[in-house]
């Protein structure tokens, strides 16, 4: 057993903030002591730092099984280790898709010795084809607590209804809800699109996804939650439509929460100019009115999650021309700096983003997003919020490099991070 | 050592320049010997990653009679078959000394990205829906020679333009030569937005044929009505193509202009193609000295001196 000391810092949690030490212990795995002056086996400094609840990302493409040389669970969670988060959700469009027991079971096993931890979520659909059910039965008994389609949307209302209604029936041991968590796009007005509809395509020559295709969705879905008053949670919004849809739904009390992604807060159609494929993601990037309607649906509580959509791609796959390269981009390592930097939030604004709400979304909320008090699961941040630093996609964690916002100097870094009572990163540089 | 990736890299003198030179290339083709060493020990790629005889064709042509040395790749015979990305075949293209890379790629802004690659100038012969420059001043050239200037005259283009890399750097070209550009074509077959484009929009053809100076016409495909971009052949020539009875109402010193292959009985009549004002082959004639101009312009010495070179 060895016990640790965050020295020097303050703390910030949901509680408030306030100054004091923090001892974790790495065998239980748990807050053992808060309190000035406190000592351990070791300590590390948090002087000129925060000390906060470990970040939660409803939203990461892994990779494993299937594209190990864009990323792996490993490669992935030292990503997210470094850029703060103690919980990541692991989107189930991997190869072969993860819609099975044994798939599951496969990146669960890889996940024990993650640098976070790994929870998987499941596709709908048998194959993300949305003609068939997943056992989302047996899914659940293997703790999965998620399930989207992701990529792609639910394209039939029917099934999407039905999807629903068997979720809701399906109960879990630890009590903790089943969501359906839809990708929003009816491909039938997206398809050939490789970019926002508007200008830029149209003087780029680019087919466009207009923003309507996602926005029949989320209004097809707030619909159907409505109908069957399960829990709908809406991945990556990036439309101001969207944003004004889910804020209606809220109001009128419907079960669905939202999340959205720092690039399309921060990112606009006119980063394709260059036919850069980097700046190629799905939902695309849209308009500026876009991202200003995004960051008031972040300040105002309707969008619940920052999400990064961390989506590694090798860098030949990311050559290729626009219309043939593969869509999304990195975000792990950036979400936190990229959120201080773009919303006019402080970092006690933005906790409840990076943290708790989406631990409650994604089923976690027992050992992520918790108070920083005794007895609760070590899981924390330790952030500098004055450190400026430069993104640069090759020095990070990832496999892949594939940041949008390579060459941008960021303010607040995470210093070190604690996931179940180990040092995982420290000094900014992950510890194994 | 000058790209040419868009027509908007280029102003009003930048083009008129272009075109001049171009004439001078055109004095050469008359010649018994059309070739001029200007380029003498140049080399010059033929990167057409689509297939395209016409441009292709004209290029060739064009380098030769610079006396470059051309290499002609295509996509079918290439490592790209074999699975090579674009850059990886760009930079070994690029390793073995070359000049110029035309670049034709079905993808929009392939030759952006082969420019990043390569520090030969690259010319784009075509990407994706995007642009077309050379087909731009050659239809610039063809309509200075036949009016003296296109300053002031009133061109429509009429067809699909959204899927339209004519279209793009045409509507260029011409607005900043001083043209009034008018686009004709359902919404189905216009961009989603126009922001920015200098140019003015008519629903219908019959509303603007009386007044205009030039009618160019666009190929249409037939599976754009798979598309649901408009209903049937017929329907769309009713409409939209220059018939026989519009061609009527087109002025007797208008011209009818085509980037071809042409539809004959679609987009524009067999007898309207055969018409006295149609210039059809005049652009194709066009297209040697103008590609000339842009080489000359990308890898030559610098000022052309015309009979002593």
């Amino acid at each position: 057993m060895t016990s640790t000391v965050l020295k020097g810092g303050r703390i910030l949690d949901q509680t408030g903030e306030r100054s004091g030490d923090v001892v974790v212990d790495d065998e239980a795995g748990l807050i053992v002591e808060v309190g000035p002056d406190a000592s351990a086996d070791r300590t590390l400094d948090a002087s000129g730092c925060l000390i906060t609840p470990g970040f939660v990302d409803l939203h990461v493409h892994l990779r494993q099984p299937g594209n190990e040389a864009a990323e792996t669970i490993e490669s992935g969670s030292r990503a997210a280790a470094r850029g703060g988060f103690t919980a990541i959700v692991a989107m189930p469009n991997t190869t072969p898709c993860m819609d099975d027991p044994a798939v599951i079971n496969e990146v669960i096993e890889f996940g024990r010795t993650a640098l976070c931890t790994i929870k998987p979520s499941a596709a709908i659909s048998l194959g993300r084809d949305g003609e068939q059910l997943a056992p989302m039965g047996e899914l659940a008994a293997l703790g999965v607590r998620m399930f989207t389609d992701d990529g792609t949307g639910v394209q039939d209302d029917l099934f999407m209804r039905r999807a629903l209604e068997y979720a809701g029936s399906l109960s879990t041991d630890d009590g903790v809800p089943i969501v359906l968590s839809q990708h929003c796009e009816v491909t039938a007005l997206s398809q050939g699109g490789v970019m926002h509809e508007g200008e830029w395509s149209s003087r780029l020559g680019l087919g466009g996804q207009p923003s309507e295709a996602e926005e029949l969705m989320v209004m097809r879905d707030i619909a159907l939650a409505r109908l069957t008053n399960v829990r709908v949670h809406f991945q990556h919004l990036s439309t101001a439509g969207s944003v004004a849809m889910v804020r209606a739904a809220k109001a009128g009390g419907l079960p669905v929460t939202a999340e959205a992604t720092p690039h399309h807060f921060s990112l606009t159609d006119a980063c394709c100019a260059d036919y850069d494929a980097n700046f190629k993601v799905h939902p695309p990037l849209r308009t500026q009115a876009d991202v200003e309607a995004i960051k008031q649906g972040l300040r105002d509580g309707t969008i619940d999650a920052i999400a990064t959509d961390h989506a590694p791609h090798t860098p030949d796959t990311k050559e290729r021309p626009f219309d043939q390269a593969p869509p999304g981009m990195l975000g792990l390592e950036t979400a936190m700096a990229m959120a201080m930097a773009e919303l006019d939030l402080d970092l006690a604004a933005l906790l409840p983003m990076l943290s708790w709400q989406p631990a409650a979304i994604g089923g976690l909320g027992d050992r992520h997003g918790r108070p920083v008090e005794v007895g609760n699961a070590a899981n924390l941040a330790v952030v500098d919020p004055d450190h400026r630093w430069t993104v640069s996609g090759a020095d990070m964690a990832s496999k892949s490099i594939n940041t949008p916002f390579e060459g941008r100097e960021l303010t607040g870094r995470v210093r070190h991070t604690i996931h179940d009572g180990e040092v995982v990163v420290e000094d900014g540089e992950a510890t194994r | 050592m000058r790209d040419l990736l868009s027509i908007d890299e280029l102003d009003a003198t930048e083009l008129t320049n272009l075109l001049d030179l171009a004439e001078n290339f055109a004095a050469v083709q008359k010649r018994d010997v059309p070739k001029v060493p200007a380029l003498r020990g140049k080399t010059i790629v033929l990167a057409f990653f689509e297939d395209s005889t016409r441009t292709r064709t004209s290029f060739d042509l064009a380098a030769r009679r610079l006396s470059a040395d051309v290499v002609n790749f295509s996509a079918s015979a290439s490592s790209l078959t074999k699975g090579e990305s674009l850059r990886d075949t760009v930079e070994t293209i690029s390793a073995m000394g070359i000049d110029a890379i035309v670049v034709r790629h079905r993808s929009s802004g392939a030759p952006h990205q082969v420019a990043k690659w390569t520090e030969a100038a690259v010319i784009n012969a075509g990407d994706g829906w995007h642009q077309h420059p050379t087909q731009a001043l050659l239809d610039s050239y063809t309509i200075r020679e036949h009016f003296g200037d296109i300053g002031g005259k009133h061109i429509a283009l009429c067809g699909d333009i959204a899927h339209s890399r004519v279209a793009r750097s045409n509507a260029q070209a011409f607005a900043t030569l001083g043209a009034q550009v008018t686009l004709v074509a359902p919404r189905t077959l216009l961009p989603s937005s126009l922001d920015g484009w200098p140019v003015q929009v008519a629903d219908r053809l019959d509303d603007i044929i009386g007044d205009l100076d030039v009618a160019y016409m666009l190929r249409i495909q037939n599976e754009r009505i798979g598309d649901a971009r408009f209903p049937s052949v017929r329907e769309y020539r009713t409409l939209y193509g220059l018939t026989v009875e519009r061609a009527k109402r087109l002025r007797p010193d208008a011209l009818i202009m085509h980037p071809g292959p042409m539809n004959r009985g679609v987009e524009i009549d067999p007898e309207v193609a055969d018409d006295p004002r149609s210039v059809v082959l005049d652009q194709v004639s066009a297209g040697i000295p103008v590609r000339m101009a842009v080489l000359f312009s990308a890898v030559g010495p610098g000022q052309f001196e015309g009979e002593a070179a």
